[in-house]
């Protein structure tokens, strides 16, 4: 809607070159070569037949009600001739008045046609496009998303293919009609007559440049015209969204003022823009009306002297019109067809950034054995490194629990587990196996990780859940709701399990979220269990009611937890103190309180704050 | 990106909203009345050439009498400038009046908005707000402008071109009369079908939004999932459908063309037959039969238009139904006349007539229940003196803001009473109160512009000096001068291109430029970091002092030094009393305070640089 949000975007330096374009113009045509062929080819007949009817006019006008000679090719004379020449036509003028009508039955025919393949070929690029978006955005590295501008890829998903597809389906099939047009007619007329051909289509070129060079002139308004409206929109947006502020300050009027230019200057400028295409069109119907007085004149003048026949001057009149609109119309998409390429453009900006790729001869793998991470180090860019030769070995089975300070990297080691982000050296092992050379999807299908801020789709809550095991039943669905502490409260819900969430349903708090998406993890019989920090918006009973529900359900199942929270960390197996990528404590509960670090100094926090309260009370 | 787009279409024509909307046009005099007349001309010249081609055929052609050639160029050089004139005028002026139109319902509908209160935004998303005054109102624009204009055009056409062939010939005239029911029906029938094929692809193409929406912003998850496939699945099944009843219009539409086309063609080989067997008996000349031929070919188009036209207005009267619900809509608070006649409104304020604002609070009996029927306060009294710190706190959804934004008067009490300074405030105006507030907020929103400029938002006077001052005062000046361009960095939209807690800074900043007697803090630390929550703290204390403040907070040492402290729980208040009282209770407030602290005094611990 806005040009303002667009002009963020920064363009994919690396993708210059048009070659590797993934929807270059020919490989969208291709798969669709024969609508296309068959929306031209329609086209071109379409265009035949509506010229046919005025030759009819003509040929009744001239032939059968003045009795001038056939002015025909010869299969149509001999064709009369059989029938019984023109004195049968001018006992049955029926067949004239028929003749009209077929010609408009074929017309519509190839019009229809012209228009449902147009239409098909137009819309398959469009799905097409819109799915291989979808597919490829779904498939681009993690890193991608943790960084991409939602906005800008949905304007680029709707608004752009839109235009290519406008652009297909409607534009290149009126460039192509017109082109018909023009040369059948120009064709069919100089058959008639060489001079008033010429006369006719003088000044039809003049016609197209001026229509050309307008439209290319007022596109800058254009331009400026669409970024107003964004302007325009942005104001009222803000407005919108700092309802409160403004009130706050009583600022109404102000705001007013402030709405009411942007408002004014997109107004104006509209004006502006409106004026210009009225002249022009008014203008250039001046040109035309001159050319049609011209073919007029001209044409009168021909058939006193008995050059032309007066169904001929019917003919030059009526192909006249039909000329003039189309060709100052395509003035006006040939100028246009620059959106289309930069809309094109943006899309294979998403395209060509790189899918996710697996190592060559990955395969699958058990995943229950021991987890041993050897001296991995691993930076998002070259600037900070984030994990410091990190080892440690986690034994089929165990509960670890990890603390860490913000930005230690402790989630960065389980989105390598997952091989969301693959590391820059070293070795991880899983049950033996570096996972580099393990499937991705393996190791994502085993891991279960709950996500720091899990997503829920609208969909119901039962959807949800399902989504991580599509076979899973309602039995094992209020199972795992059960143990991630939700049931009850999806019960209260007045649709239960079938509430859908989201925008377009029942709006859920945090700790509501992260319980169903754990649900949903726990439903996947994950062979290595992952919850980062998901349980920070659930409070420590809830929070120890599903711990209790985890523990009595697992069975060899590594689990990760990720907490701030002693009470959350202490039952585990082991305790993994992570601070700048590396581990700076690990042991158990009992063992770390009594080693001075990070886990001892929150844990004094915990314990042995309550006398300093009493004396604060006490003062 | 919006659901709410494609609901709630009636069916039958709703002629009180026709007449509100034609308000919209008739103020809009000069240029309908040029319409008007430029359409007319534009109809019957487009008549009258056939008319004048007649003449030249006959006498010229016919009978070979060139001798008003002359007169025959210059009438219709005439004639054809007067038309490229209408042109330029019906196009002139039918833009300018949609331009017009656009304007006026987006002017309204802003201003509606500014009156409108927070209920109405609790209760409406942006996104539907956003639409109305977009899409909405271009659409009605557009069809009040130049459907209803084309209509004119279209009737002229039809009647014009029959009285003139009745005149000619009315044989020949009734015979195309008869074509022109048929016309007619086809034309409605595929123009409803075409509508509803429109109305449905714009739905799918909607969820086809949503479904981008989600697949971008739950694409981490989905690879968690491992769910690319069945995703893919699901949203090819939606593109598919797109595809399918995209080519289902545009089928109907491409029927629809060659439809009145061949009806109308029947026409044409009517004037044909007939036409010209009357010629060859010498009852009709060349030139009336190709008069004839052009009239029955000219009257196909506008009958096709009409159709489509009704079928616009039909959708432009759900937009026009959906975008009147915003500018009708009333502001649930309100001054009555009387009040407005005295202390003015946020449009015209009339501050010579504002009594100054000491700052007593009271509360008696207050009780509050949202729209949706949620109470929230019950029978809620409270004394506050001027200059008194009051910190609020007790869990989310205790009543802690909707007490605050009473006080505020973006809500009012729905039983019992609120004073200030010893008068009941619907006595006074909104903006009297609102003009002497200080309000910052949670999530901080500054305008895109300067930094400058949004300090100077509370204050449009101030003087340079004074905005420095300001962000002095809030402790925000070391920062500012520290950006780019200082007190001229440009925030960005939304102010985000600065950190949240530089937006605070500023934010509060703002509301010390104001100089408020009454100053609410909602939440206002809990979403910056560490640090500029010292920052912040330490202004705070300064700033004040000798104002009536309200605080909700969750940090201690913003609590800590209140005059007094309300524990909220369900709406009343449960404990009250200093901070030391309230620990020495060792009630609710004691386990909150604990509670909080361990809290606070881990996260600094972990959260080291």
């Amino acid at each position: 809607m806005s040009t303002i949000t667009t002009s963020n975007v920064e363009p994919n330096k690396n993708n210059k070159t048009n070659k590797n374009n993934k929807s270059s113009f020919k490989t969208l045509i291709k798969p669709n070569l024969h609508l296309f062929t068959l929306s031209i080819a329609a086209t071109a007949f379409g265009a035949i037949f509506q010229l046919l009817a005025p030759l009819i006019i003509r040929f009744t006008v001239d032939s059968v009600i003045s009795n001038q000679p056939i002015d025909a090719p010869a299969f149509i004379v001999s064709f009369i001739e059989r029938i019984g020449g023109v004195s049968f036509l001018r006992v049955n003028l029926w067949v004239c008045a028929l003749a009209v009508i077929s010609v408009s039955l074929g017309e519509g025919l190839f019009t229809y046609m012209r228009g449902h393949a147009t239409s098909a070929a137009s819309e398959n690029v469009a799905k097409k496009l819109k799915d291989t978006l979808y597919m490829h955005i779904q498939k681009l590295p993690y890193n991608y998303h943790v960084k991409a501008q939602t906005g800008d890829l949905i304007q680029r998903c709707t608004s752009d293919v839109e235009t290519v597809r406008n652009f297909l389906g409607s534009q290149v099939a009126e460039v192509v009609r017109t082109v018909f047009m023009v040369v059948f007619s120009v064709y069919i007329m100089l058959g008639t007559s060489v001079k008033m051909t010429l006369v006719t289509v003088i000044t039809v070129p003049v016609i197209f440049v001026i229509a050309i060079i307008f439209f290319r002139k007022v596109k800058s308004t254009f331009m400026l015209s669409d970024q107003k409206e964004g302007e325009m929109s942005a104001a009222l947006q803000e407005n919108l969204s700092g309802v409160r502020v403004v009130r706050a300050f009583g600022r109404q009027k102000y705001e007013m003022e402030k709405f009411d230019k942007k408002n004014s200057e997109f107004r104006n400028l509209s004006y502006k823009l409106i004026h210009y295409l009225a002249l022009y069109w008014g203008s250039s119907d001046l040109f035309c009306f001159a050319q049609i007085l011209l073919v007029l004149v001209v044409g009168i003048n021909m058939t006193i002297a008995g050059e032309i026949t007066l169904g001929s001057l019917w003919v030059f009149d009526r192909y006249v019109g039909m000329l003039l609109w189309p060709v100052r119309h395509m003035g006006r998409i040939l100028s246009d067809m620059g959106k289309m390429q930069i809309s094109l453009g943006r899309i294979n900006e998403i395209l060509n950034t790189p899918e996710e790729t697996d190592t060559e001869g990955a395969t699958e793998h058990n995943l229950k054995g021991d987890i041993v991470f050897e001296n991995v180090n691993f930076s998002y860019d070259e600037s900070k490194q984030v994990l410091n030769n990190l080892t440690f070995t986690v034994k089929k089975g165990e509960t670890i629990a990890i603390l860490g300070t913000t930005g230690s990297g402790k989630s960065t080691i389980m989105h390598i587990l997952l091989r969301l982000y693959d590391y820059n050296s070293g070795s991880v092992k899983i049950n033996g196996k570096e996972i580099t050379e393990i499937k991705k999807q393996t190791l994502r299908e085993k891991i279960g990780i709950v996500l720091q801020e899990p997503f829920l789709f609208s969909k119901t809550i039962k959807e949800n859940i399902q989504m991580a095991n599509s076979r899973a039943g309602d039995f094992e669905v209020e199972s795992v709701s059960k143990a991630a502490a939700i049931h009850d409260s999806i019960s209260r819900f007045e649709k239960g399990y079938d509430t859908i969430v989201g925008e377009k349903g029942v709006t859920l708090s945090g700790g509501q979220k992260q319980r169903i998406a754990i649900a949903r993890t726990l439903i996947k019989n994950s062979e290595i269990l992952i919850f980062d920090d998901s349980l920070s918006a659930v409070d420590t009973e809830t929070d120890a009611q599903i711990r209790r529900a985890l523990s009595e359900r697992k069975t060899d199942v590594t689990t990760f937890i990720i907490s701030q929270r002693i009470t959350t960390l202490m039952e585990a197996d082991r305790i993994f103190i992570i601070e700048n990528g590396r581990i700076t404590g690990c042991g158990k509960h009992e063992e770390l309180i009594k080693t001075e670090g990070l886990y001892k100094r929150i844990w004094d926090i915990q314990t042995m704050l309550e006398g300093d309260f009493e004396s604060e009370a006490a003062i | 990106m919006n659901e709410y787009e494609e609901i709630d279409y009636t069916k039958s024509f709703d002629f009180s909203l026709w007449k509100k909307l034609a308000g919209f046009m008739t103020k809009h005099k000069k240029p309908l009345i040029i319409l008007l007349v430029s359409n007319t001309l534009i109809a019957v010249l487009d008549i009258t050439f056939p008319l004048v081609t007649r003449y030249a055929i006959d006498n010229f052609i016919m009978l070979g009498d060139t001798s008003n050639m002359g007169w025959f160029i210059t009438v219709f050089a005439v004639l054809f400038f007067i038309q490229a004139v209408n042109i330029y005028l019906f196009i002139n002026e039918a833009g300018r009046m949609e331009i017009g139109i656009v304007y006026d319902i987006r002017k309204t509908g802003f201003k509606k908005l500014q009156e409108l209160s927070f209920s109405y935004y609790d209760n409406t998303p942006v996104g539907w707000i956003m639409a109305r005054m977009t899409t909405d109102a271009q659409r009605i624009g557009d069809v009040l402008a130049w459907s209803i204009i084309d209509l004119v055009w279209g009737f002229g056409i039809i009647v014009l071109a029959f009285v003139s062939m009745f005149i000619l010939n009315a044989q020949i005239a009734v015979r195309l009369l008869a074509i022109t029911p048929f016309l007619i029906a086809a034309s409605v029938f595929f123009q409803r079908i075409i509508l509803k094929g429109h109305r449905k692809v714009r739905k799918i193409n909607s969820k086809i939004t949503g479904s981008f929406n989600e697949g971008i912003n739950g694409a981490k998850t989905t690879k968690t999932l491992v769910r690319e496939g069945k995703n893919f699945e699901e949203f090819e099944s939606l593109t598919s459908s797109m595809r399918y009843n995209s080519v289902r219009v545009a089928i109907v539409s491409s029927i629809l063309m060659p439809t009145v086309l061949i009806i109308g063609s029947i026409g044409v080989a009517n004037v044909v037959y007939s036409g010209g067997i009357q010629v060859m008996t010498g009852v009709l000349t060349f030139g009336t039969f190709t008069t004839f031929v052009s009239y029955s070919m000219q009257i196909i188009d506008p009958i096709r238009q009409i159709a489509r036209i009704f079928s616009d207005m039909q959708s432009a009267q759900a937009s026009a139904e959906r975008t009147f619900s915003l500018i009708e809509s009333e502001p649930d608070v309100a001054d009555s006349p009387e009040i407005l006649k005295i202390y003015g409104d946020a449009l015209n304020p009339k501050p010579e007539n504002w009594p100054k604002i000491v700052g007593d609070i009271v509360f008696e009996n207050v009780g509050f229940a949202y729209k949706t029927g949620e109470r929230v306060l019950e029978n809620f009294s409270l004394n506050i003196k001027a200059g008194e710190k009051i910190a609020l706190v007790g869990e989310t959804g205790a009543g802690k803001s909707t007490i605050v934004n009473l006080i505020c008067r973006f809500y009012e009490p729905t039983e019992g009473t609120i004073y200030i300074d010893g008068t009941d405030y619907k006595k006074r105006s909104q903006i009297w109160l609102q003009s002497n507030l200080g309000y910052v907020l949670q999530t901080p929103h500054l305008f895109s512009g300067s930094v400058t400029e949004n300090i100077r938002y509370a204050n449009l006077e101030a003087t340079d000096e004074e905005i420095i001052e300001a962000a002095k005062r809030a402790n925000a000046y070391d920062f500012i001068m520290k950006l780019p361009d200082g007190f001229n960095t440009e925030v960005g939209e939304g102010g985000n291109r600065l950190s949240s807690g530089e937006k605070q800074l500023v934010s509060f900043a703002r509301a010390i430029l104001s100089n408020p007697v009454i100053f609410v803090l909602d939440e206002a630390t809990s979403s910056v970091d560490t640090e500029t929550e010292q920052v912040i703290q330490t202004a705070i204390d300064r700033v004040l002092k000798g104002r009536t403040s309200f605080i909700i907070a969750h940090r201690l040492s913003t609590i800590r030094s209140c005059d007094r402290i309300l524990l909220i729980h369900d709406g009343k208040v449960v404990e009250e009393g200093t901070h030391k009282e309230l620990l020495r209770k060792k009630g609710q407030y004691y386990d909150l305070y604990t509670n909080q602290f361990k809290e606070e005094a881990e996260n600094r611990l972990l959260t080291d640089r």
